[in-house]
């Protein structure tokens, strides 16, 4: 190891990997350099909502100790990550971004954080989201704005932003994210990485503060497709803890991504969905991701894959269907915050009743977003609305889910931007729900049906970052890594390095 | 669909048990009425013959074997609670002072 800790929180993980397996690096000498580089620069980012500082020391000391005993470690043994932090662990703060469990250590842990520290990975910290994973833009945290590492004055996405903002800003390797209407994806592109959502059911919910249970998964945000592929077979999975976790081995991601780097897209069927921002459906997306995606298909084409337009109609309704269904269980889910068994009890002065002080607890412990969804989803639910509203929206699930069976008669995957426009700036969007709810156009159409959709970097506009959405039938994650693998090997070769290299050149970087 | 009124998200508010404020209750009811505006095309969806979408992989009746496993101890629930009282969790009165 010739480097400097510098290096080694900008090293992806495959690299980690190797100077770990290798003995070049100690896991005490990576973490480390990670817990410094937070130190130094999350003052400036808000990536975190909480660092594990002497833990996660102790937990690389372990890693060293074993590894000098002779013990048998696995490939991740030693490597640091960042968990969002609606994932329950135990004896550490989860917060969910809000104020209703400030200061809660959960009993017991998620199985995804569970399955990752029995790979032997480190846990950094826990970082910041929207509140209950409600935005598009980490600003609805009732704990901190975080900043994009591109540019400080706008957003990292949401409502991952806090695991999007850390991994771009080199504070962790790489981060787990969820994902209901497009909190994965979205944050990955508007910082530059690649971020997963798995097939629903394939990633196991136990443990995940809920949200909207029929849409809610959990998935990496990774530096390399390959990275993010290693994540995903570590966390996947039948878990008998999920009741709608799906009992079938998980495909061959990483075999998919290493497959899709070598560069041959040959007998591949690329679909670009018209309805996200092709002819007549271009209104809200700017040039420049329009300019991206395209120059994204011409590579793929051009390393062999057949690619044809398709129309899939109902993707127009996505959106509203989504405001319907998210809010409606959402609802139902946040009703077990009460102030009773856990969390945050205000208003108990021995005066009140346990209604006066539910209500109050409620109040004070969740933010804007959170109470209008809340109202909004108990609108939705009432006796007399139920069928105009929920029951409607489910039915045009089945119409979304309908298009892309139609589109996966003809296609392999399906393609178009992840998000419509790049990251935008800081306080522009946050009292109007609309345009807010809008930086989710491109990605709801694959969360309501369950399916997999990952994003990739496709280049800069306006110098900031932007991202290519691919989508594939359901359990054919595989697919997603594989074209995305081709794409970003191809575009690290013809730039010569990773787009998120560039990053380092920028003024905002340290 | 219909439009909403600040004495329905009042209403909905006390279902949903938040002590809203006066503020809150002008400014939810306007941004409400949108959000309901823009979802107002599911509602005119051709979806009469259509059934509801759950689960992209169908399953059916998860069930576990009906055995006792490792549940939470009682010191460590009640060290989560708010408060805690005699080895129990404390709630405030759930009766009236007239029943």
């Amino acid at each position: 190891m010739t480097g400097t800790s510098s290096d080694l929180t900008r090293a992806d993980v495959a690299e980690l990997s190797r100077l770990l397996g290798s003995g070049e690096v100690s896991a005490v000498e990576v973490t480390r350099a990670h817990l410094d580089r937070i130190a130094a620069d999350d003052g400036r980012l808000g990536a975190y909502l909480h660092v594990e500082d002497d833990a996660a020391l102790a937990a690389a000391a372990a890693v060293d100790q074993a590894r000098a005993t002779g013990a048998e470690l696995g490939p991740l043994a030693g490597v640091p990550l960042a968990l969002k932090d609606l994932v329950v662990t135990e004896g550490v703060p989860t917060t969910s971004g809000s104020k209703i469990l400030e200061g809660w250590r959960p009993p017991y842990s998620a199985t995804v954080a569970t399955r990752l520290a029995e790979a032997g990975t480190v846990l950094l910290g826990k970082t910041n989201m929207d509140e209950f994973a409600m935005g598009s833009s980490t600003e609805n945290s009732a704990y901190q704005v975080t900043r994009n590492p591109w540019d400080a004055d706008r957003i990292p996405g949401g409502s991952s932003g806090g695991s999007s903002a850390a991994v771009a800003g080199h504070l962790a390797p790489w981060s787990i994210g969820t994902d209901t209407g497009g909190s994965i994806r979205q944050p990955a592109a508007l910082t530059g990485l690649v971020g997963h959502k798995p097939t629903y059911g394939s990633v196991s919910r136990y443990g995940l503060i809920a949200f909207s249970s029929s849409l809610d998964q959990a998935g990496p945000m990774a530096r390399t497709v390959l990275d993010a592929a290693v994540m995903h077979e570590v966390i996947g999975g039948h878990d008998p803890r999920d009741s709608t976790s799906i009992d079938t081995p998980l495909a061959r991601l990483a075999d998919a991504a290493r497959e899709g780097a070598a560069g041959d897209l040959r007998g591949v069927r690329v679909g670009v969905v018209r309805e996200l921002g092709g002819d007549g459906h271009a209104e809200g997306y700017e040039p420049g991701v329009l300019a991206r995606t395209r120059e994204a298909i011409e590579v793929l084409a051009g390393l062999g894959a057949e690619v044809t337009e398709v129309s899939c109609p109902s993707f127009d309704l996505a959106l509203p269907a989504y405001y319907l269904i998210a809010p409606s269980e959402a609802s139902s889910n946040l009703a077990r915050y009460e102030g009773v068994r856990f969390g945050l009890r205000a208003g108990d002065d021995g005066s009140r009743d346990l209604d006066e002080v539910m209500a109050i607890t409620r109040e004070q412990g969740f933010g804007p977003e959170v109470k209008r969804r809340i109202i909004l989803g108990t609108y939705a639910l009432s006796s007399g609305y139920y069928e105009a509203y929920y029951g409607q929206a489910q039915k045009v699930r089945t119409l979304i889910t309908r298009d892309f069976s139609a589109a996966f008669a003809d296609v392999d995957v399906l393609v178009s931007p992840t998000t419509p426009t790049v990251a935008f700036p800081i306080g522009t969007r946050v009292d109007d729900p609309i345009s807010m709810y809008a930086a989710d156009l491109c990605t709801l159409p694959a969360s309501l049906a369950g399916l997999p959709a990952i994003s990739v970097p496709s280049g800069l506009s306006e110098g900031l970052p932007v991202g290519l959405q691919v989508m594939a039938p359901a359990l054919a994650d595989d697919r997603c890594y594989r074209v995305a693998a081709a794409l970003e090997a191809a575009q690290d070769a013809a730039r010569g390095h990773r787009l998120l290299d560039e990053l380092g050149a920028t003024a905002g970087a340290a | 669909m219909s439009s909403i009124s600040r004495s329905d998200v009042a209403h909905l508010a006390r279902l949903s048990r938040l002590a809203v404020t006066d503020e809150e209750l002008d400014r939810f009811a306007g941004q409400l009425d949108q959000v309901l505006a823009a979802v107002a095309r599911v509602g005119e969806a051709a979806v009469a013959d259509v059934p509801p979408m759950t689960h992209a992989v169908p399953l059916t009746n998860v069930l576990r074997p009906d055995e006792v496993t490792p549940s939470l101890s009682r010191d460590v629930v009640l060290a989560g609670a708010p408060a805690a009282e005699d080895g129990r969790i404390r709630v405030p009165r759930i009766l009236g002072d007239a029943e």
